[in-house]
């Protein structure tokens, strides 16, 4: 390759990175659902004519980062490069095939150029409702979880597919929400096919391949050279989750070897009834992604540089869910593994891992009116959801943050617009002192939630919330972050269940206390002017600094 | 004869820019320019000085001048350094972390280490205050005065300059916030209060509080740089009114200033944008791309119609490395702009793929790039100009700094040339085009994001850079016209002289198509004109103004507005389709298919009243002229195919309007130089300006 070649390479690599952003961002401003549009749960990339995939976008979502791009490939086998037109959009939100969870919606569309096929855009959204029970944890198979669009063409050259129109259309509480973002979802897809023909015109290129074997050796030399800057060995790591109707142990032994990682999860718990599970495509995502943020966090993501990473996951344990187990909610398991494959890190390079998060996200979802209360119901009937987190681990060299999604990248809600969609009021959304693991570098401080319904009326939470019996770890000597809380606003402090479908009774609010993140290193050891700022701004009370750092202020 | 001789003064972080234009004639006006270095400690004393030095160059007496307008950093780097009042926020009890929880989110997935940016306010002065309302503006919990009172004696202990009052739904219902701002007036006297329902009376109380913190947190220090100039300025014998910029792109008093000094913090590229939108009237384009490139940063601006595209939210201060959602959000009236962190001091290396990455980091003026001999040892965007042979070492910024080719080379061969196996020429083409490349990406995002395309669109380039990065660029995102103005050293100041007095009125009030509040909303746009209207005329001297009302809507459901343009009336029953059907129409312009079976809702209003001043006379076409001949060749190496050839120089001073010369050749000035790639032509307007436009 040539002086000038080798530059226009990169510079080819920086559009096609710039290309799918613009994807992304074309998804955000288009949609529909919260979810994508407030939240940012959404992923985009492009693949070549094998199903590679070339460059994705970074948005908030490592749950997506190989589901998706595992997906092409199964898009690819239905329905073959050679049978794809111009203007054709195929879909699916199959678990198994997609990205997770029926809530996820994957569309697929060509890209052509001067009349060949040279490329294949993929764009994944969770969407607000997809029928069936609603997003939480109580189907006890995915047949109860909601619509299953198997891979099918939602557009053909152009034309929607009226048909599969009607069939979302009538099984959705939210039909127009859900047809507005499969437009939405198409028309990113199409957005991508444009820049990277007029990418294509003005370096004269004729297909991917050079550029993709290209952007290929470099990914992969530079995650390999990362890995071999790695002890070699062998680390293993153990995670208790709350389950549903047991507890979950999440085992991890991480092979380091000279270019490639392996993590055996052999020891795992076996398959919840409920909503928990997780398929493999989801696991292999997180965990990749815990691994990448410590030894390759520069590196773009793609069919390369996410090849050294390797998972081996038993059939039949929890991270591996088969057809037709419920995986609904797969998210509150799958997001506590980068905590499990930074414990294993731990071993390996200790200065470079932080101690456990809350990690999981509290999302409740809430529902009013005549679902929950029938005829007595005194509000308008009411669906919503807000994204909330809790503390995330201290780091080597500094604490944790406080109330901010992690391993997660999703966005928050205001209060102001979740009061203004639903009927619902927000008592408190703040700080929670004392949550923050103790530490040489202390862990995240959580938050606390009140929320009712307005006049104070009955409501429902569909909880999915985790790490309330089993804390967020400490390392190195540093304390657990606070456990979560979950229950009523009543004198006698009544406790809910975690998991599942529960009333808030008349007069009463539902009171959530979110994790904090463990503590890093010797208490002992933190720095007394960082104590005493805590105390002062309110997030340590005295006794628990005494109790913790011997502070005497 | 003089009169009418305006005066505008820039800020900027290295330099104060001061412009003044005057009648000279009948039909003569004259521009006179100043720059002298900026003086952080006490900003005013520079603005003195340039004020100094253009009178003096002018001819003209302090007296003389019949209007100031002025625009200043000194917001935005109090914000950045962290340097404001210390400032409390009085909040709804349960919603004391609102600012440091933010969206919760973090602006970078992979990177462990991340810094978010602080709150203006740490959490010991966040004080919580018992009082709720709902969304309707209902109060479900009264404020409780006697708890807002207890406050008193600590706010006085710890010292409190200046107060914020955020309230839940306040925009929807003020009467907590107007009575908390009675109490603490009245407790502690000559301590500001900012209170949201004013400063940004706006949903989504992250942003509102933020605003409205950033407003406090600043506002002593504006209010005495401000009563310090306007006294320097007296003792001077200046008589004239002083205005300030706003970030929106209209002028204020210095009252009003005063009052929201936050509305100040993006003066300077305001000034820009005007600059720029200025020009593109006096050619009568529609469309343009204003593209300003400086030292450490790149700013492109779409430009409609001859207007900035307005904007309501921006990021100040950001933490890291110029990322969205790395600073503090604003809500106030902006001009819509890209900054990124790509300029000519921006420094070049090699990422762990062995990709040459530019930018942010920044060479500064201290030591500068590596070529400037002062220092720098590692590779900046200028060097690799230099090593590309589109400067003269000899030549530079006028001859007053003799470049260094040796170090330049150095510098290029250990950062980026010995790890890619690239000889220093390759090494800078490669360095060139990254850059180059990069703001061709945030150019296409801006215009993604503000759903607008390149097509039949032109560019103006000024700043040091913009220039000679204008044709790359330009191949980059498809446009095939550039416009080079004169002045461009001092964009900003004749920006300001450009600038309507005006004021943005923004106020939500949520209604749906289906079911239109046609009498809500013609009572909240009324009382948003009078407000505008009142604000404009403590500065317009009865000149003529001018009322734009939009709109902003969405399709129910989604999460990003449009904004739509409302006629200046009382809407009647007719009004409410047509908006619709305008609304519709906006949409499918942009994103293709427009959504079936979908209601549209409106979100909130925006009112600006603004005098009308920026006319432009028609200029005559030129008479072909011939050209000059070039002053010297120079070897330079073209970034699109690497090629080496000798391209002509031509001193831009010498070339008369109507002359051409063809690419690839150069033209050079003092501030900087215009590059005319090859299979691009440049022609020198009626204006004098540079026409560049490819075959």
């Amino acid at each position: 390759m040539d002086a000038l070649d080798l530059i226009q390479r990169q510079i080819q690599w920086n559009r096609l990175i710039a290309v799918v952003e613009e994807q992304a961002q074309t998804m955000i401003r288009t949609a529909f659902s919260t979810t994508v549009r407030e939240a940012g749960d959404l992923s985009a990339g492009i693949f070549d004519l094998q199903g590679r995939m070339l460059a994705q976008a970074v948005t908030g979502t490592p749950g997506h980062v190989n589901s998706m791009m595992e997906s092409v490939g199964h898009f690819l086998a239905k329905f073959p490069a050679a049978t794809m037109q111009p203007g054709d959009h195929y879909i699916t939100n199959d678990p198994w095939l997609g990205t997770g969870h029926l809530h996820d919606l994957t569309v697929v569309t060509p890209a052509f150029h001067e009349g060949r096929m040279v490329g294949l855009f993929a764009n994944t959204a969770h969407i607000i409702d997809i029928g069936g029970l609603g997003m939480g944890p109580e189907g006890r198979s995915v047949f109860e979880e909601g619509l299953y669009i198997p891979i099918v063409k939602c557009f053909d050259r152009g034309a929607p597919n009226e048909t599969f129109f009607d069939f979302i259309r009538a099984g959705s509480r939210t039909p127009v929400e859900l047809e507005g973002d499969i437009y939405s979802l198409c028309a990113c897809n199409d957005a991508g096919a444009r820049r990277l023909t007029e990418m294509m015109a003005e370096y004269r290129m004729e297909g991917l391949d050079e550029l993709a074997a290209f952007i290929f050796d470099a990914s992969l030399k530079a995650t390999v050279a990362e890995i071999a800057k790695l002890p070699p060995g062998t680390h293993r790591a153990e995670i208790r989750s709350d389950g549903y109707e047991a507890p979950v142990t999440l085992k991890a032994a991480m092979t380091i070897g000279a270019d490639a990682i392996t993590v055996d999860f052999a020891g795992t718990s076996g398959l919840s009834t409920r909503g928990i599970n997780v398929p493999a495509a989801y696991s292999r995502a997180y965990s990749c992604f815990g691994i990448k943020c410590v030894v390759a966090p520069e590196i773009p993501n793609n069919w390369a540089s996410l090849a050294p990473f390797r998972m081996e996951i038993p059939e039949g344990c929890i991270l591996n869910a088969p057809r037709p187990y419920p995986v609904s909610v797969r998210h509150v398991v799958g997001q506590l593994l980068p905590d499990l494959m930074m414990g294993c890190l731990a071993g390996a390079v200790p200065d470079r891992v932080n101690a456990e998060g809350a990690s999981a996200l509290w999302n409740p979802p809430l529902r009013g009116g005549s679902q929950v209360s029938g005829q007595a119901a005194e509000t308008e009937d009411f669906e919503v959801i807000t994204f909330n987190s809790g503390g995330t681990g201290a780091r080597p060299g500094k604490d944790g943050l406080d109330g901010i999604a992690f391993p997660s990248g999703v966005r928050t809600m205001p209060v102001e617009a979740t009061e203004n969609v639903a009927p619902v009021i927000f008592w408190r959304k703040e700080l929670r002192p004392d949550s923050g693991g103790a530490g040489r570098t202390r862990g995240g401080f959580g938050q606390v939630m009140e929320i009712g319904a307005k006049g104070d009326a009955e409501f429902a939470v569909n909880a999915i919330f985790d790490r309330v019996a089993n804390p967020p770890a400490g390392r190195f000597g540093g304390g657990q972050g606070a456990a979560g809380w979950v229950g009523l606003d009543d004198a006698a402090g009544t406790v809910l269940r975690t998991k599942g479908f529960q009333v808030i009774p008349k007069g009463r609010h539902l009171l959530l206390k979110l994790p904090g993140g463990g503590g890093m290193g010797d208490p002992a050891a933190r720095d007394p002017a960082l104590v005493a700022q805590d105390v002062a701004d309110g997030l340590l009370t005295r006794e628990a600094a005494k109790r913790d750092y011997g502070w005497e202020g | 004869m003089v009169s009418d001789a305006r005066l505008a003064a820039d800020i900027g972080g290295t330099f104060t820019d001061v412009a003044l234009e005057a009648l000279v004639a009948e039909d003569h006006r004259q521009r006179w320019t100043a720059k002298v270095l900026t003086t952080p400690h006490a900003p005013e004393l520079g603005v003195l000085e340039g004020v100094r030095a253009v009178l003096a160059k002018a001819g003209l007496a302090a007296a003389d001048v019949a209007l100031m307008i002025h625009g200043t950093t000194l917001a935005t780097n109090a914000l950045i350094e962290r340097k404001g009042a210390r400032t409390a926020l009085l909040t709804t009890e349960g919603f004391r972390d609102v600012l440091a929880l933010g969206n919760e989110s973090r602006y970078d997935q992979y990177d462990l280490n991340i810094e978010l940016p602080r709150p203006l306010v740490p959490r010991k002065w966040r004080l919580p205050v018992p009082e709720r309302l709902d969304n309707t503006g209902k109060v479900l919990r009264p404020l409780d005065e006697a708890a807002l009172r207890a406050l008193v004696p600590l706010l006085k202990d710890e010292g409190i300059e200046a107060l914020a009052v955020g309230f839940l739904h306040a925009f929807v219902n003020p009467v907590h916030e107007r009575r908390a701002a009675a109490i603490l007036a009245e407790a502690l006297p000559g301590v500001p209060v900012s209170l949201s329902s004013e400063v940004s009376p706006e949903m989504r109380e992250w942003e509102r509080f933020s605003t409205t913190v950033a407003n406090a947190y600043v506002q002593p220090l504006m209010a005495s740089y401000l009563g310090r100039l306007e006294a320097g300025l007296r003792a001077m014998g200046m008589a004239a009114p002083l205005f300030l910029m706003l970030s929106g792109g209209g002028l204020t008093t210095v009252a009003t200033a005063a009052r929201f000094p936050i509305r100040l913090v993006e003066s300077g590229p305001a000034g820009g944008a005007i600059f720029s939108a200025h020009v593109a009237r006096q050619r009568g384009w529609e469309k343009v791309l204003s593209f300003d490139m400086g030292g450490t940063t790149a700013k492109v601006c779409l430009i409609d119609g001859f207007s900035p595209q307005a904007s309501r939210s921006f990021e100040v201060a950001r933490v890291g490395r110029f990322r969205k959602g790395s600073g503090l959000p604003l809500r106030i009236p902006v001009i819509e702009m890209v900054e990124i962190g790509a300029g000519g001091g921006s420094l070049a290396h090699l990422d762990g793929m062995g990709r040459i990455q530019v930018g942010p980091e920044s060479a500064g003026a201290d030591p500068g790039p590596a070529c400037y001999g002062r220092g720098g040892t590692q590779p900046a965007v200028t060097d690799a100009n230099l090593l590309l042979g589109r400067y003269d070492p000899e030549s530079f910024a006028g001859g007053s700094l003799r470049l260094d080719v040796a170090a330049a080379e150095g510098a290029m061969a250990r950062a980026v040339g010995a790890g890619l196996g690239l000889e220093a020429g390759m090494a800078a083409l490669g360095v060139v085009e990254v850059v180059d490349e990069n703001m061709a990406n945030a150019a296409r995002v801006h215009a993604i994001e503000s759903a607008k395309s390149y097509e039949g669109r032109a560019i103006i380039a000024f700043g040091g850079g913009g220039p000679v990065h204008g044709c790359r660029v330009a191949e980059k995102i498809g446009v095939n016209r550039i416009l080079v103005p004169s002045g461009a050293g001092v964009g900003s100041a004749i920006g300001f002289l450009r600038a309507p007095v005006g004021y943005e009125v923004v106020k939500s009030l949520y209604t749906r198509f289906a079911r239109f509040d046609l009498a809500g909303v013609n009572a909240l746009l009324a009382a948003m004109s009078e407000e505008a209207t009142r604000t404009v005329a403590e500065g317009s001297f009865g000149a003529p103004t001018q009322e734009t009302r939009i709109a902003y809507m969405r399709y129910v459901g989604q999460g990003h507005e449009i904004a739509v343009a409302l006629p200046v009336r009382e809407l009647g029953p007719e009004d409410v389709a047509a908006i619709r059907a305008a609304y519709d129409r906006e949409y499918a312009r942009f994103y293709d298919r427009p959504v079936p079976g979908s209601d549209v809702e409106v979100l909130s209003f925006a009112v600006t009243v603004a005098t009308v001043v920026d006319t432009a006379e028609p200029v005559a076409e030129p008479h072909d002229a011939p050209a000059p001949a070039p002053i010297r060749v120079q070897r330079v190496r073209d970034t699109a195919t690497g090629a080496v050839a000798d391209w002509a120089i031509y001193d831009r001073a010498a070339m008369p309007p109507g002359c051409r010369v063809a690419g690839p050749c150069i033209v050079a000035e003092a501030e900087t130089s215009t590059l005319v790639g090859p299979g691009w032509q440049c022609r020198v307007d009626g204006l004098g300006y540079l026409e560049l436009e490819h075959a």
